[in-house]
């Protein structure tokens, strides 16, 4: 194993102007500096990006998957939050 | 109570994969589940990148220079997917370095086919029709496999690989509508190719024990004899169009079974090469030894230069 292994790092792009920047995939680089070009030669090889973000992996903090579900229950049971839960007379229109 | 806690945990996980919900890098999984991943993932990005050292040898010596950039183009693709394999390998917890080490000791495998020289220019056309067509043929059914990064890494490399067989198909057919030399050259390279790819699906079904565990945990969707077969029947009509013999005097279209029958695959000549006795094997990873050993200061250098740099900021 080697002593000195590169920093990992998560790579988000934008394919075009209006959309926002999408995860895409991961790699390995020294720093912020090689991260984008690498970026930019492993994941924009036939133009899908015009914009390249790249985040050191040990930054980005996520939920535990095992609690998922207790963790989105508040969202799962309150039906009441979608538009299709009301009912609206017939004949009602721009609503 | 803890083994019941773990077989719950299967069920529950053999439940997702069969309805089709992806596994994702920090969901539960079982132990063998993760290894069989690390261990194919692993060891299809070393093929990609053991892949580059056959086609890189032609760079320099391409018929011109529209062949020559497309050749430069598709190794960097090779060097492209082994890294997105490498990490998606990364996202199951291994260690990229112990994966890379593991190639270099002989501990891991890589495909077998790229063992064999390329000893003709029309060798570089054989292999971009032949061994990436089977390539795209195993990995057109990885795209669904059950682990959402490989499969994800599978969706990008397709995309990039149709390019490849594209370019070795065009290749071969140009030499074969070229002279009775250049004609002659591309039949030799379709000799030398055919039998090493039909290899690369791997041992028949009845002799690869593991298949029916990968089956169950969809990682793999289709056997290695039902891929071989429609390797066999969609490659056989292209070189026939472009006037090329496959070299199998029982190959057979069988109109009952709607395939082509063929002969039975030299399995002794596949188990050689994949013990380490085929005509490469030495050369290919003395080569990537080589290169992590003489890249070592490269990336020492590199990290330094990163610490100067982000003290020199903080200061």
């Amino acid at each position: 194993m080697s002593t000195n292994e590169w920093p990992l790092w998560e790579v988000f792009i934008r394919s075009k102007q209006g959309l926002n920047h999408k995860h895409v995939g991961s790699l390995r680089a020294a720093d912020s500096t090689m991260a984008l070009d690498n970026a930019r030669d492993v994941y924009t090889r036939r133009s899908e990006g015009i914009s390249i973000w790249v985040v050191e992996s040990n930054y980005v903090h996520a939920n535990d998957p095992a609690d998922a579900d207790a963790y989105f229950e508040p969202s799962d049971t309150k039906i009441f939050r979608h538009p299709t839960f009301y009912e609206v007379h017939e004949g009602i229109k721009h609503m | 109570m803890r083994v019941l806690e773990s077989v719950e945990l299967e069920q529950k996980f053999q439940d997702k994969i069969d309805k089709e919900i992806k596994i994702e890098p920090n969901d539960w999984m079982p132990d063998a589940y993760r290894k069989t991943l690390i261990r194919q993932m692993s060891q299809h990005a070393h093929s990609e990148v053991v892949g580059m050292l056959p086609e890189a040898n032609w760079i320099t010596r391409a018929p011109n220079l529209r062949r020559k950039a497309v050749l430069l183009a598709k190794v960097q693709d090779e060097a492209g997917h082994g890294l997105y394999l490498y990490s998606a390998t990364e996202t199951l917890g291994a260690d990229r370095e112990a994966t890379i080490d593991d190639l270099h000791s002989g501990k891991a495998k890589y495909s077998s086919i790229f063992n064999y020289p390329a000893v003709s220019w029309a060798d570089i056309g054989a292999i971009g029709w032949l061994v990436d067509g089977a390539a795209i043929m195993n990995q057109v059914a990885l795209c669904r496999c059950s682990y959402g990064p490989y499969a994800r890494a599978m969706v990008k490399i397709c995309k990039e690989e149709s390019f490849h067989q594209r370019q070795g198909y065009e290749l071969l057919t140009t030499l074969a509508n070229g002279s009775p030399e250049q004609k002659q050259l591309a039949q030799e390279a379709l000799n030398r190719f055919w039998w090493p790819a039909l290899m690369m699906f791997g041992p028949n079904d009845d002799e690869s024990p593991n298949s029916a565990q990968s089956m169950k945990w969809k990682i793999k969707r289709l056997s290695n004899d039902e891929l071989r077969q429609n390797f066999i029947d969609a490659t056989v009509p292209q070189a026939e169009l472009i006037g090329l013999k496959v070299p199998d005097p029982n190959l057979k279209w069988n109109e009952e079974t709607g395939h082509y029958d063929f002969s039975p695959i030299n399995w002794d000549e596949f188990w050689q090469v994949v013990g380490g006795n085929g005509p490469c094997n030495k050369q290919r990873v003395d080569a990537r030894r080589k290169a992590k050993e003489n890249g070592l200061w490269v990336r020492e250098a590199a990290m330094a230069f990163a610490e100067k740099r982000a003290s020199r900021k903080s200061a």
